[in-house]
Order: C-alpha cells, then sequence, then structure tokens
C-alpha cells in the first residue's frame, strides 16, 4: 500500500519523467491542433489520447511496482524555492480515471465535432478538441503539482477551457449560463488566492509538503483555511453555492457536460482533499468538518428532490450531480480521528476517492445517453421519453448501468465506497452520516427508476429517430458505464490506503440485498415526487400513482418547497451572501482547535 | 511621522478613494475612468513597495489594457444600463452584504497585520542560487528558472482565453477578422499619434524586453507595450486586424510557448531536468525563450483586446 | 506606521470592496469590474508579504513579485473572457443580465444536445 503522502523526497525518483510527460502531452497536442487547425485538430486530438492513456496506465505501474510516490523536481530545484512534481496513489487514480473518461468522450464526440466536408476549418470543432486536451492537461497538472499557486494556475486553466464549452452552440441562455459559471468561478479562485498569500506569508513556502510539517493553528492559517474552503467549495457547486451549476451543464452539448460533471468538478474537490488531507489535517477540527459534510447532506437532499421534479433529462441528470457532489464531501467528518484532532488517510478517505472515480464514469456515461436519447429523439422531456428503451436499447442500458453503479451495487466502486463509509461511520460512532449515507443511495435510485419507468413505457405513438445513432457512440457510453459497475474490482488498495474486506457470500445475493432497499425506496420517491404526464392513464405505474393521491399532492407541496427555496438562492445576491456567511462559518468553526 | 509614511498615506487614501468610486459610481463609464486611474496610483503603490517589475506589469496590463478593454465594454453596452439598474438587490442584503464584506476584509487585515515575526522569507535562497543563471534580476529568476513551470502554464492560460474568445464567434464569421472596422479621421489626432507613437513604443517595448535581465522589466511588460502599439494603429484604422485562420498569425500565438517547451524538453533528455539549464548557457537561452514570448504575448493581447471575429476574412 | 502597515490595510478595504461590487451589483460589467479590483486587492497583499520579506539585499522577497505578475497575467485573461461573453451574450439577446430567467416549461428546444 502507497502511503498516500509518503516521506518527503528531496530528489526526483524513477520514472519521475513520466509525470513530466503527463503534463507535457495534452499541452503539445494542444499547440500543435492549434497551429495545424482545420481537420488536422480531431486527428491530434484522437492521437494524443491513447498516448495519454498509455502514460497515465505507466505511471500507475510504476508506482505498483515501486510501492512508493513519485517526485519529480522542476528545472531540478528542490523546494521551497522550487516546484515539485509529487503522484501518490491518490494522482494516479485520478489520472488513470480522467484519461479513461477523456478516450471515451473522444470517441462519443467524433461525430458531434467533425469538420463538415467542403469547409476548411470550423468554428465547433476546432473550439472543442483544443478545450478538451487543455482540461486534459490541466487536470493532470491538479493531480501532480505540489505546489500551491501551480494548483491555482492550473486551476484557472481548467476553467478557462471548461467555460467556453458550455456555451458551444451559441444559444442564448447558455451564454448566459457561460458568464454566470466564469464570474462564480472567478470569485472561488480569487478567495484560494487570497488563503495562498497568506499561508507563504505565514510559512514562507507554498510546497504542500513542506507546509504540512510547518503549519500550526495561528490568525493567518485559520483566515487562510477557512477562506480557501469556501473559495473551493464555490468551484465545486456545494449547496448554497451551486446557482451555475445546473444550466450550465444541461446547456453544454453532450460531450461537454460529460467532461464538466465528470471532470471539472472533481478538480476543486481534489485540491480540497489535498488541503484538508495533507497540508493541514490538524487545523480543521470536528465542527467544521461536520458543518462541510452538513452541506453536503443538505445538496444530497436539495439536489435530488428538484431533479426528481424536473421535466427535462439533461438538467434531472445535472441537478444529481448536485447530489452526488454532496456525497463526496461526507468522508470528512468520517475521517476524523477524535483521539489524534487530526484528519486521517484511511477507509474513509478510500470511500469517498472511490465514490469520485464511479461518479465520474457513471456520470459521464449517464450524460452520454441522455445526449443520444437527445439526438434520437429530437427532444429529452421526461414524460415523453416512451418507447425509446425499443428504439435505442443500447443508450438505455448504458444510463441503467451507469445509475446502478451509483446505487451502489457489487462490484461496482460506489457500492465499495458505501461499505468503507459505512464502516468508518460505525467506527467514529457517527450514526447520522451513515443514515445520510444511505438516505444518498435511495434518491439516486429515485430518479434512476423515474427515467427507466419512462423509457420502458410503451409509447403512444411509434418512435421514429430523428437522426440515425452510430452504434460507436452508443458503444463508447456503454463501455464506461460497465466500467463504472466493474471499479471494485480494480487493484486499487496498491493506491488507495484501505483494506478490502473480505468477499463473503455469493455476489449475486450480496447485489440483490444491497440494490433492494434503494430501489424500493427510490420507487417510493419516484412515485411520489416524480413527473407522470400521461402516464396516469396506463396499468401497473398508473394505478400506483393513482393510489398515492393525496400522498402526491402533500410531496408536491414539499417539492414545490423546496423549488422555490432553491430558486432563491441561486440567485447571484442569495448566493454571494450565503458565500461570505460560510466563509465566516468555516473560521469559526476551525477556532477551537487552536 | 516622516514625509515618506505621510505621502504613503495620502497615496493609500486618494487609492481606496478612487477604489470606492469604482464601486459607488452610477455611470458605468465614469466607474470605469475611475479604475483605469485607480490602477495607475496603484502602480506608484507598488513601487513605494520595492516591487518595480511589479509596478510595469500592473501600469501596463491592469491599468492600461485592462482599462481599455472595459471602457470599450463599457461603451459598447451603454443602453442596457437602465434596465440592469432596477435588478438591484434591496437595501437589507446590500447592508448583509456588505457588514460581512467588512468582515472578511477584517480577518484579512488582522492576519496579515500579525503574521510572524521574523519573517519567513525566500529572498536569501533566491539571492544565493542566482548564480546558476546569472541574471540579476532575481524577479526574472524566479520567472524563467525557479517556478518556469507557472510560467510555461500561464501562456498557455492565455492561449486558452484566446481560443475561448474566438470561439463566441458567429459561426458564418469563422477565420474571419476579429472585432469592428474602425476608422479614423486621417487628419485628426488620435491618426497623428498612431503614426508619431508605435515606433517609439516598439523601441521602448524590445528595450523593456531586454534590459529584463538584469533591471526591472520582463517579456510580459515589454509585450504588452508592443500590445499597445499594435492596438494603437488598429483603432486609428492604419491596420487591421487579421483573420483568425491565417497561418502565420497561428504561428506566432505558439510561438513562446513552443520555444519554452522546446527548451524544458531539452532540458529534461540533455541536462538536469525538464526546465533546467545547462550551467554558463543559462542567460543566451532565457533570452531566447523570452523573445519568442514577447512576440506571443503580444499579439495574443491585442487579440484579446480585439475579441471575437464579427467580419469575414476578405477586407 | 511602516509601508507594509499603511498598504496591507489599503489590500484588506480594496478586497472588502471587491467582495461587495461582485455579490451586489446586478450589472455583469461592474461585477468585472469588481473582480478587478478584487483581485488587485489580493495582489497588494502578496505585494505587503513582499516587502515584509526584504532581505539578502533585495527590496523585497521576489518570489512572492514573481507571483503577482503571473496572477495578474491570468486575471487579464479572465477579465478579456468574460467581456468577451459578455459583449455575445449582449449581441444575442439584447440585455446584459445575469438573472435566471423561470426554466422554459416544455423540453423541444429545436437545438442540438
Amino acid at each position: 500500500m502507497i502511503p498516500h503522502s509518503g516521506p518527503v523526497l528531496e530528489a526526483a525518483t524513477t520514472g519521475g519523467s513520466l509525470l513530466v510527460l503527463a503534463l507535457v502531452v495534452p499541452l503539445v497536442g494542444v499547440l500543435l491542433a492549434f497551429a495545424a487547425g482545420g481537420r488536422q485538430v480531431e486527428r491530434i486530438a484522437l492521437a494524443t489520447m491513447p498516448l495519454g492513456l498509455a502514460i497515465a496506465v505507466a505511471i500507475a505501474v510504476v508506482m505498483g511496482q515501486t510501492r512508493a510516490p513519485l517526485v519529480y523536481l522542476l528545472g531540478a530545484w528542490a523546494p521551497p524555492l522550487g516546484v515539485a512534481l509529487r503522484a501518490d496513489g491518490l494522482s494516479a487514480v485520478m489520472m488513470a480515471i480522467t484519461a479513461l473518461v477523456i478516450c471515451a468522450i473522444g470517441v462519443f464526440a467524433h461525430a458531434d465535432f467533425r469538420t463538415p466536408a467542403g469547409s476548411l476549418e470550423a468554428r465547433a470543432p476546432f473550439a472543442f478538441w483544443i478545450l478538451l486536451l487543455a482540461i486534459w492537461g490541466a487536470l493532470n497538472t491538479v493531480f501532480l503539482a505540489g505546489d500551491l499557486f501551480t494548483l491555482y494556475v492550473a486551476l484557472e486553466l481548467v476553467t478557462f477551457a471548461a467555460v467556453p464549452l458550455v456555451c458551444l452552440d451559441g444559444r442564448a441562455e447558455t451564454l448566459q449560463a457561460a458568464l454566470r459559471y466564469l464570474l462564480f468561478a472567478l470569485l472561488g479562485s480569487v478567495l484560494y488566492l487570497v488563503g495562498t498569500v497568506l499561508l507563504y506569508g505565514a510559512y514562507g513556502t507554498l510546497d504542500i509538503v513542506l507546509l504540512s510539517r510547518r503549519v500550526h493553528p495561528d490568525a493567518a492559517t485559520l483566515v487562510a483555511a477557512a477562506l480557501m474552503t469556501v473559495g473551493l467549495l464555490a468551484k465545486t457547486a456545494v449547496f448554497p453555492l451551486h446557482l451555475w451549476l445546473p444550466p450550465a451543464h444541461a446547456g453544454a452539448p453532450a460531450a461537454g457536460s460529460a467532461v464538466l460533471s465528470a471532470l471539472v468538478v472533481k478538480a476543486s474537490f481534489f485540491i480540497v482533499v489535498r488541503l484538508w488531507f495533507d497540508v493541514m489535517p490538524g487545523l480543521p477540527g470536528f465542527t467544521a468538518a461536520q458543518l462541510l459534510a452538513g452541506l453536503g447532506g443538505a445538496a444530497i437532499a436539495f439536489g435530488s428532490i428538484v431533479a426528481l421534479r424536473q421535466e427535462r433529462l439533461k438538467l434531472l441528470i445535472a441537478y444529481s450531480t448536485l447530489a452526488q457532489i454532496g456525497y463526496l464531501f461526507l468522508m470528512f467528518p468520517l475521517a476524523f480521528n477524535a483521539g489524534s484532532a487530526q484528519l486521517e488517510s484511511g477507509g474513509a478517505l478510500t470511500g469517498g476517492l472511490l465514490q469520485t472515480i464511479s461518479h465520474a464514469t457513471a456520470k459521464a456515461a449517464m450524460f452520454m445517453a441522455a445526449g443520444l436519447i437527445y439526438a434520437g429523439l429530437g427532444h429529452d422531456r421526461i414524460t415523453g421519453l416512451g418507447g425509446v428503451a425499443r428504439a435505442l436499447p443500447l443508450s438505455v442500458l448504458a444510463f441503467a448501468a451507469g445509475g446502478v453503479a451509483l446505487v451502489g451495487v457489487p462490484p461496482s466502486g460506489a457500492y465499495l465506497a458505501k461499505e468503507l463509509l459505512l464502516q468508518a461511520a460505525g467506527e467514529t460512532e457517527q450514526w447520522w452520516w451513515a443514515a445520510v449515507i444511505q438516505a444518498g443511495g435511495i434518491f439516486t435510485a429515485g430518479y434512476l427508476v423515474l427515467v427507466l419507468a419512462h423509457a420502458f413505457a410503451p409509447a403512444d405513438e411509434p418512435v421514429t429517430l430523428q437522426v440515425r445513432v452510430p452504434w460507436t457512440r452508443e458503444a463508447a457510453a456503454l463501455a464506461l458505464a460497465l466500467c463504472s459497475l466493474v471499479l471494485g474490482l480494480a487493484p486499487w488498495e496498491a493506491y488507495l490506503p484501505a483494506s478490502r474486506a473480505a468477499p463473503s457470500g455469493p455476489l449475486v445475493l450480496k447485489a440483490f440485498a444491497a440494490a433492494f432497499w434503494p430501489i424500493v425506496g427510490g420507487a417510493v420517491l419516484a412515485v411520489l415526487l416524480g413527473r407522470w404526464g400521461k402516464r396516469l392513464a396506463c396499468a401497473p405505474a398508473g394505478f400506483l400513482v393513482a393510489t398515492a393521491g393525496p400522498l402526491r399532492r402533500a410531496a408536491d407541496v414539499v417539492g414545490r418547497i423546496i423549488e422555490r427555496a432553491d430558486g432563491t438562492l441561486r440567485q447571484w445576491p442569495a448566493a454571494g451572501l450565503s458565500l461570505l456567511v460560510l466563509a465566516i462559518l468555516f473560521g469559526a468553526a476551525m477556532l477551537p482547535a487552536r | 511621522m516622516t514625509t515618506a509614511s505621510a505621502l504613503e498615506m495620502v497615496l493609500a487614501a486618494v487609492v481606496l478613494g478612487l477604489a470606492v468610486w469604482t464601486i459607488a459610481a452610477r455611470d458605468t463609464f465614469a466607474a470605469v475612468a475611475g479604475f483605469i486611474a485607480y490602477g495607475l496610483l496603484l502602480a506608484l503603490v507598488w513601487v513605494r513597495l520595492a516591487a518595480v517589475d511589479v509596478a510595469l506589469t500592473e501600469a501596463a496590463i491592469s491599468g492600461g489594457l485592462g482599462g481599455v478593454l472595459l471602457l470599450g465594454a463599457a461603451a459598447r453596452l451603454r443602453s442596457s444600463e437602465t434596465l440592469a439598474s432596477a435588478e438591484r438587490p434591496g437595501g437589507v442584503l446590500r447592508l448583509e452584504v456588505a457588514l460581512l464584506s467588512a468582515a472578511v476584509a477584517a480577518a484579512i487585515a488582522a492576519a496579515v497585520l500579525f503574521l510572524p515575526d521574523p519573517v519567513p522569507t525566500l529572498a536569501p535562497a533566491a539571492a544565493a542560487n542566482a548564480g546558476a543563471t546569472s541574471l540579476g534580476n532575481p524577479v526574472t529568476n524566479v520567472l524563467m528558472a525557479f517556478r518556469a513551470m507557472d510560467t510555461l502554464l500561464e501562456k498557455v492560460v492565455l492561449l486558452l482565453a484566446l481560443v475561448g474568445v474566438w470561439s463566441l464567434a458567429p459561426d458564418r464569421f469563422w477565420g474571419g477578422r476579429p472585432g469592428l472596422l474602425h476608422y479614423a479621421d486621417p487628419q485628426g489626432v488620435l491618426a497623428f499619434l498612431a503614426r508619431l507613437l508605435p515606433p517609439v513604443g516598439i523601441v521602448f517595448g524590445i528595450y523593456i524586453l531586454w534590459v529584463s535581465a538584469d533591471h526591472p522589466g520582463g517579456a510580459f511588460q515589454g509585450g504588452t507595450v508592443l500590445a499597445a502599439m499594435w492596438l494603437l494603429a488598429m483603432m486609428a484604422g492604419l491596420a487591421d486586424a487579421p483573420p483568425v485562420s491565417r497561418r502565420w498569425l497561428r504561428l506566432l500565438l505558439i510561438a513562446g510557448p513552443v520555444v519554452f517547451l522546446i527548451v524544458g524538453l531539452a532540458g529534461l533528455w540533455l541536462w538536469d531536468a525538464f526546465l533546467a539549464y545547462p550551467a554558463g548557457h543559462a542567460k543566451p537561452l532565457i533570452l531566447a525563450i523570452e523573445f519568442a514570448m514577447v512576440l506571443t504575448i503580444a499579439v495574443t493581447l491585442g487579440l484579446l483586446l480585439a475579441g471575437a471575429p464579427e467580419r469575414s476574412a476578405e477586407p | 506606521m511602516s509601508a507594509a502597515t499603511i498598504f496591507g490595510l489599503c489590500a484588506a478595504a480594496a478586497v472588502g470592496l471587491g467582495l461587495y461590487g461582485l455579490i451586489t451589483n446586478p450589472q455583469p460589467l461592474r461585477k468585472i469590474l469588481a473582480f478587478n479590483l478584487l483581485g488587485s486587492g489580493v495582489f497588494l497583499v502578496f505585494g505587503v508579504v513582499a516587502r515584509r520579506g526584504a532581505a539578502s539585499g533585495f527590496g523585497g522577497d521576489p518570489v512572492p513579485q514573481a507571483l503577482v505578475i503571473t496572477g495578474i497575467v491570468v486575471a487579464f485573461s479572465a477579465t478579456a473572457l468574460a467581456v468577451a461573453l459578455l459583449l455575445r451574450l449582449f449581441q444575442a439577446t439584447g440585455s446584459a443580465t445575469l438573472r435566471a430567467e423561470a426554466p422554459p416549461r416544455t423540453g423541444s428546444d429545436a437545438t442540438a444536445a
């Protein structure tokens, strides 16, 4: 097992130059594609993808063999003066999944972003492939950089490459969503920068490992921790700072939504993990960790309920991203060791990381499937999805597989993550988070059941596809969904800090037991809160829906209240106010740790 | 209290007054004008903080080019002003935000005022290692040698921002010329200045780059001056923005990062490490990189200000 | 009061003003302006930290100064992208506002996913 924050190595390790290649290859791709232009842009991008995937795999293999982190000193200057690249188990896992998702998106987007015959160069393909490569290079830098300011520049690169993806098709509402995203993300990164300068002023270095040795609770460090955390939460769209995410992720083209939901939001989340677990594990304390997970729990409830009430599939998936992001933050209090008052890298961290990578693959697959359904049907109204299971079986299967993987069925990564988190909740006696974790699974099942019920229902008129959907695109989505289903089988114990629980009992039985209650609970939620439209007429779903009439009316009232609250919070002044309130709250919450 | 600190207090007060004006002014154009003045005075503040390189950058990029960008936008958006001011949040909300912003500002001020003494600093380390590149300007040393990765990433950020701006063009104008065609009276002051200033400006820009090895200056500052001269010529109608599909333009835009990467990768295979320089030959290599960078920066900044393609490629 | 203290307070005040402007002013261009003010305040904090770190014959610690130069360029790129987005939004809709309209009730937008 590779210690995820290894001993300080002031010299580069063998295999360190692989880290440089991981950064440089996508960036070289961007530069070459930009200069070559025209049809070469897509070819260069598609050529870079297997190369990048090979490098990510090579890094994982080398680390698996040496069982130690990889270090590289840029310019041969050691920190604190220079910048180091460090790859530990977390980095290797995230880089591998990023490479996988990007390759799948490359295959998927090939049909959407092809330079049309007869023109030398087109706007959308040129922009899309260059932005995709840039996001990849920047993400690798986020996962590898060992310096807080380099992380800032890399994070800004991710944002500048992600924002144009939102408005790539040029519609007015996507332009507005992109501008809102950009401005709120800039607010977040400026707050992060304030924290960086205060840390430098207090300790004279921005290197993560050196800081972890020097950090102690004083005024500058507390202010820095609070501001950096809140700034990164704004970039990750955690409740109540989520105003920009639903319109941005729903308005982007399908391949863009997949990148945005699966990978881009994980960059700022990863930096929060680095901050809390590596730079200052002893600083936040019990209260701040509870506050962070409280926001996560609220995100799960809010995001899921609003998702269930959506009429459009892409908006439902976008709101479900909000809920899943909240789920990721549940690991922080569970990693808190009351004895040492520190955040420990153990089962909870592994659970959170496994959930992150499961969500990355599953959500990308779901957005891809939704994009194919939209392209095929010409719309993505949930109530109008009848018959699509027969028309586009592979896409619906991809959507279902991704959703089931997220609900948590062995051997998916989310199932293992849930087991590890529940184990940590039991060990630290925080039973309330165990309840939230179970609720998260039920909510996820809720919108899955809703969409699948509509998709499998018979159509009123026979479904005619607007465009022919090539099987390669469906295959890419399906492959990614199946990956998320079997992620639990990967040899992650070589990279992440926890021991695999011994398998007990046949897999099928465990799968059934794990899925049964969430799906039943989810079905109840879907019946109560979902929009059923004309389905009320047909049995048996209609029968269920009709009998639950009074309960549905009550649930509708609750849903309306939550939707209105969400609408209020998503106004800019309210979100800004919440940001400031959270900054003060976190600062206050971290105080007793002094 | 010495004269120096009295003057500094006056400077700080004026700067803060301009900052308040920028936020509080009703008319956006006036607010931007206040912001430009704020930027220029801030450059003086930087000089008082013994950071001349930063003062040059602040005046050139933030006050100068940033001011032009915002001023142009304010002029084009004038008709939307009255509509937007109807959306102002209520007084209670504004009071709450004001109080909380003040609280955050106070926290930052407290953190800054109570930083540890003796101050942890990397100045001795930077001084001790200056011999590796034999450059006299410590900031250039940090930018090009110790933290070269940040500078490389920042070049890519500039390029990506340009790609983002270009991607906003309507499909039919893709590959065309950015911005609107400018026209200025050929006998007027603008055209006169646009003929007079660029030769001087180009010399200034290259000088700022050349001298940055040992004195305050740098590729960013020099490149900004060059970009400003190009923009002046464009605004006076003496030159037109090139179509974005031209090959030479694309090559110029990647020249800086490409040269940087080539030297960096040569370091990976031939010398110590990625972005390392060979002992004794660092200075000419750094100057070569900076020369390529200044061309790229000048063209990138000029095009960022020109905006997304709005006309077709034919003149 | 040394230069570092005076300008440190000035920087914190600029940050506070920028935050207020970014959150309360409804016009996107004023938000961008406030963001620039906020950014300049943060960079000024860097400058104060650099000035306090003067040693070895330098007037200030060169590392934070270099970080500020990088930061100013990044902030300018952000401003350029934001302004271009805003102008395009104004071109497309005739109004420049960030207010979220009610989501369209029907899902039949006749554009590609």
